[in-house]
């Protein structure tokens, strides 16, 4: 399971790494914005995406709608993990095609759990 | 603006004393038929409206230095220009809250990551030594084997004592990583007072420009701007207050839920 972590600051990409490390998901990557992460996923084969929304450059949520929009990429899973709150936003997001939404500050069990949900529907 | 009272405030009670003679005068004029009488005052009345634009550009000009003086950018004094511009002393003192939460984070996390494979191999050890350990209770360890686990019992004690010592020491470097607070605490308390400062003195430049805007009867078309929440808007402070926003994972939970998730 390789899996993309995109924040833009790398204290919340180390915890996020760290907490997926502990769940046994070792193999992952770090990218700063979406305009980063982008040809990252189109040339790295990952799984799974776990993406901020708001980020200097390009955000988590155009972000998502590239991956949904591209080919290729259209069937990735994405967890938003992000400190925006609205309700717009969260609908805006489940338009979209996010396939999970974790508001900061977060524990690691609903990390987990938001995690676990997506791979069961998903199997 | 449209306010009356305000209206009143903002004009002089000399100048609306002229303006209700003049206009009464000037009504009288056409009124009798005398337009060149008529042209008179309303040139008059421009004229009082000239001067009282003139007291009032000289009130601003006066309250402007008083603000930016308040400011503490006055670039003709020397010894606050060496002070530093209070703004972008404020940027500094906020990168340098950002720099120190970063480096008390990173800290801690080192700290952690430090200590997590030491608390593992602690319990996998014991978990291992335990199970020996009642293999021993049940007699079913032959000598040799006995002796190893005499000498690994032994080596564990021995490292059980050292590692609790680093974990107790990465403990109280943790909790020492914590004074960011204390620093970036008084540095945002004053950054704080500062935008207060800045704040009040804003206000009352927009006072003083209305007032202008009044004599002018200068009307401005202000476009309204709304942040974009496509590219997002950052934490939500007192989120509980508003509607339009969840309050923490439930509300996200329930709100997916209710559009089917």
């Amino acid at each position: 399971m390789k899996i993309l972590i995109v924040d833009d600051f790398s204290t919340m990409r180390r915890i996020i790494k760290n907490l997926l490390r502990d769940l046994g998901f070792t193999n992952t990557d770090e990218a700063d914005d979406g305009n980063t992460a982008l040809p990252m996923l189109k040339n790295g084969h990952y799984d799974f995406l776990v993406t901020d929304w708001n980020m200097p450059g390009m955000s988590g949520f155009d972000l998502l709608k590239a991956v949904r929009a591209d080919e290729s990429l259209k069937n990735l899973p994405v967890l938003m993990v992000t400190a925006e709150a609205k309700r717009d936003q969260i609908v805006a997001a489940a338009q979209a095609g996010v396939n999970g939404y974790v508001v900061k500050p977060f524990t690691a069990a609903v990390l987990k759990e938001k995690i676990e949900k997506i791979f069961e529907r998903i199997q | 603006m449209s306010d009356s009272k305000h209206t009143q405030r903002g004009l002089d009670p000399e100048v609306t004393q002229k303006l209700q003679e003049q206009t009464s005068r000037l009504v009288e004029s056409v009124n009798g038929g005398d337009f060149a009488q008529a042209m008179t005052i309303i040139n008059e009345l421009s004229e009082v409206r000239d001067q009282s634009l003139y007291q009032e550009v000289g009130r601003l000009t006066r309250s402007l230095h008083e603000a930016i003086r308040n400011f503490q950018i006055d670039p003709r004094n020397a010894e606050q220009k060496e002070a530093l511009s209070k703004m972008s002393d404020a940027s500094d003192r906020l990168a340098y809250v950002v720099q120190m939460t970063g480096q008390a984070a990173n800290r801690t996390m080192d700290l952690v990551e430090e200590s997590m494979p030491v608390a593992h191999a602690i319990r996998d050890e014991a978990v291992s030594l335990k199970d020996e350990w009642q293999r021993l209770r049940r007699r079913e360890i032959e000598p040799a084997e006995f002796r190893e686990l005499y000498a690994r019992i032994d080596a564990f004690f021995g490292t059980l004592g050292s590692d609790s010592d680093n974990l107790y020491k990465n403990l109280s470097e943790i909790l020492l990583a914590q004074d960011f607070q204390d620093l970036t605490g008084q540095v945002i308390q004053k950054v704080t007072a500062l935008v207060k400062e800045v704040e009040e003195n804003l206000l009352g430049l927009v006072v003083m420009a209305s007032h202008v805007d009044q004599l002018t009867g200068t009307v401005h078309q202000i476009e309204e701007k709304e942040e974009s929440a496509e590219k997002g808007v950052g934490p939500q402070i007192k989120a509980a207050e508003r509607d339009d926003v969840v309050s923490g994972q439930d509300g996200v939970d329930d709100l997916l839920s209710s559009l089917g998730f």
